[in-house]
């Protein structure tokens, strides 16, 4: 398979009151191929939505650089498309207004749009909700709705910013089921941040772990085919629990170290620069 | 699927469909009855109390004579002369002041820096007595139309304004994130995600500006004007035609009570989409 996006040595840095600089992540390599789930996962604060907004184009790398395709990403463009955490969904836009929304700015005409949008609407069970606003349906409805807008434009790769984080267990386990049957339909690259080990071991078909900040790439661990039925319970297999281990494992060092670091940040805004780069030390060590 | 009603707006008021009767108006009828009770008992006070002699009589006459004069003044015309005066003038300073605000707002809004920069300017002269400046607008416009206009334009704009800046700045940036990874530009983004996001507080602002135009107009017309609600109440009270003024006052009132209501329904037809209160 082919190689759809690869971060180089990925870097990015903020300035904090104009002087300090913050880094946020430091020298990512990842290669991720055509058609590929891929999670990544993390600590708090570790720098996974940063990671995003790169490879969304909305900022742009310290150092290094991201390729999609071969070709270095230059600004936000329709072939990625984001979901995130709080849905994002513009309320004064019914559902299938909101679904219509990139295709609009891709300049599909009026009919077309329409019949694409309810399409897809379809697609995540929302069919009956077309001209609901988003204050009229559920936390598991609306994200249905920003996963349906994000397919609706036909990006090549979806990105996924802890998409089902806000809601119950119930529907995020529904949610995930229903994913998983939508990335095996459409082939399309998703990339999916979160921090539920579960939900991680379960999407992906490989899980990046990454370090508290700043954020690295700690190990890629691929999860076994037998792990990947969307008809079977997987969640109650012993190498489901092998796994899960592993990647917990893994994670736990970095969850206590990011800990640390919140903790020392608690202290007060003055030393704030200070324990940020303390953080960057100990993470050093 | 049935969905639920989403507000009480639509649940059926028992007024309409065939079949009904007297016993189903009742509770619509009752509902309107304790509504404008205590206006009625204004308005019962002020018949009375005049006729009993409790106030004097040629300061205060009783309603039914003031609208009896009402119906003279709109009968021979006068009352239209003055309220299209008034009308108009209020209207284009307050629809100046809309054009003028929106869309400065936005610009001014959509750069921290430039907002950060106007806003104590902005709150400045939003608190300054538009109505002290009135003989500032007089030496630059004249007695004329325009000097009215303007002092309506000015007392206006800077609601319009505060509020549109603020409806811009407090727009969710999860949602202008959300619009520019969909490969919007500026303009589209203004137009298509800052404007109706915003448009809610603009129309505070606008609310509040359509409360202060009519309220300005007419303390103007009051200083000069030959037409217009304030030159009548004020020209009546120098000739002591007390049930004019009095005409004045109500017609103002009343001026100000539908155009308070005309703009709180464009705003519920425009933020339809708002989730409803919760009360």
């Amino acid at each position: 398979m082919s190689t759809k996006i690869e971060f180089q040595k990925v870097r990015k840095t903020f300035a904090i009151r104009g002087e300090t600089q913050f880094t946020a992540i430091e020298d990512i390599s990842l290669e991720v191929k055509t058609g590929e789930f891929m999670v990544i996962v993390g600590p708090s604060g570790c720098g996974k939505s940063t990671l995003l907004d790169l490879l969304g184009g909305l900022t742009k790398p310290s150092s290094g650089q991201i390729l999609l395709d071969g070709k270095p990403i230059t600004g936000p463009a329709l072939d990625r498309g984001i979901v995130f955490q709080q849905y994002a969904l513009f309320p004064w836009r019914t559902a299938l207004q909101n679904v219509e929304f990139g295709l609009e700015t891709k300049g599909v005409p009026d009919k077309q749009r329409r019949e694409i949008a309810r399409d897809y609407l379809a697609l995540v069970g929302l069919s009956g909700f077309a001209d609901r606003h988003p204050h009229e349906l559920s936390g598991g409805m609306k994200q249905r709705v920003a996963i349906a807008r994000a397919l609706a434009y036909d990006p090549e790769v979806l990105m996924m910013d802890e998409p089902f984080a806000a809601l119950d267990a119930q529907t995020r386990e529904t949610l995930q089921g229903e994913l998983l049957g939508i990335w095996e339909r459409s082939k399309k690259t998703i990339i999916f941040i979160t921090h539920g080990i579960d939900e991680a071991v379960y999407l992906g078909q490989r899980v990046a772990i990454m370090t508290s900040r700043p954020g690295r790439i700690k190990k890629v661990i691929d999860v076994p085919r037998e792990l990947r039925s969307v008809d079977e319970d997987v969640r109650s297999l012993p190498e489901f629990g092998r796994v899960r281990h592993e990647v917990w494992t893994l994670l736990r060092e970095e969850v206590l170290k990011a800990q640390q670091q919140e903790r020392r940040r608690e202290l007060g805004p003055a030393v704030h620069a200070g324990a940020a780069r303390t953080g960057e030390v100990s993470a050093h060590g | 699927m049935d969905r639920p009603p989403l507000s009480a707006i639509e649940q059926p008021l028992g007024l309409t469909g065939p079949g009904r009767t007297w016993p189903a108006l009742l509770p619509a009828l009752t509902r309107l009855a304790s509504r404008s009770a205590a206006i009625l008992c204004v308005l019962a006070l002020w018949e009375v109390a005049p006729r009993l002699g409790l106030v004097e009589r040629a300061f205060l006459p009783p309603i039914s004579e003031v609208l009896a004069t009402g119906w003279v003044l709109i009968e021979n015309g006068q009352l239209a002369n003055h309220v299209t005066a008034s009308l108009s003038r209020s209207l284009l300073g307050f629809g100046a002041a809309i054009a003028f605000g929106v869309p400065i707002g936005l610009a001014i809004g959509s750069s921290r820096v430039v907002s950060d920069f106007l806003n104590p300017l902005l709150e400045t002269l939003r608190n300054t007595a538009a109505l002290a400046l009135l003989p500032v607008f007089i030496l630059l416009f004249g007695i004329g139309e325009s000097s009215k206009v303007a002092i309506v334009l000015y007392a206006c704009s800077w609601s319009i304004l505060l509020n549109t800046i603020s409806g811009v700045r407090n727009v969710d940036p999860l949602l202008i994130k959300s619009a520019r990874t969909m490969g919007l530009s500026q303009a589209a983004l203004l137009r298509k995600v800052t404007l109706p996001a915003a448009l809610p507080t603009i129309f505070v602002g606008i609310r509040l500006a359509g409360a202060s135009s009519l309220l300005v107009l007419v303390a103007a017309e009051m200083v000069g004007a030959k037409a217009g609600l304030g030159y009548l109440i004020q020209y009546s009270q120098y000739n002591f035609q007390i049930p004019h003024m009095y005409v004045g006052i109500i017609t103002t009132t009343l001026l100000g009570l539908s155009f308070a209501k005309t703009l709180l329904w464009l705003e519920r037809r425009f933020t339809a989409w708002k989730a409803p209160a919760v009360e």
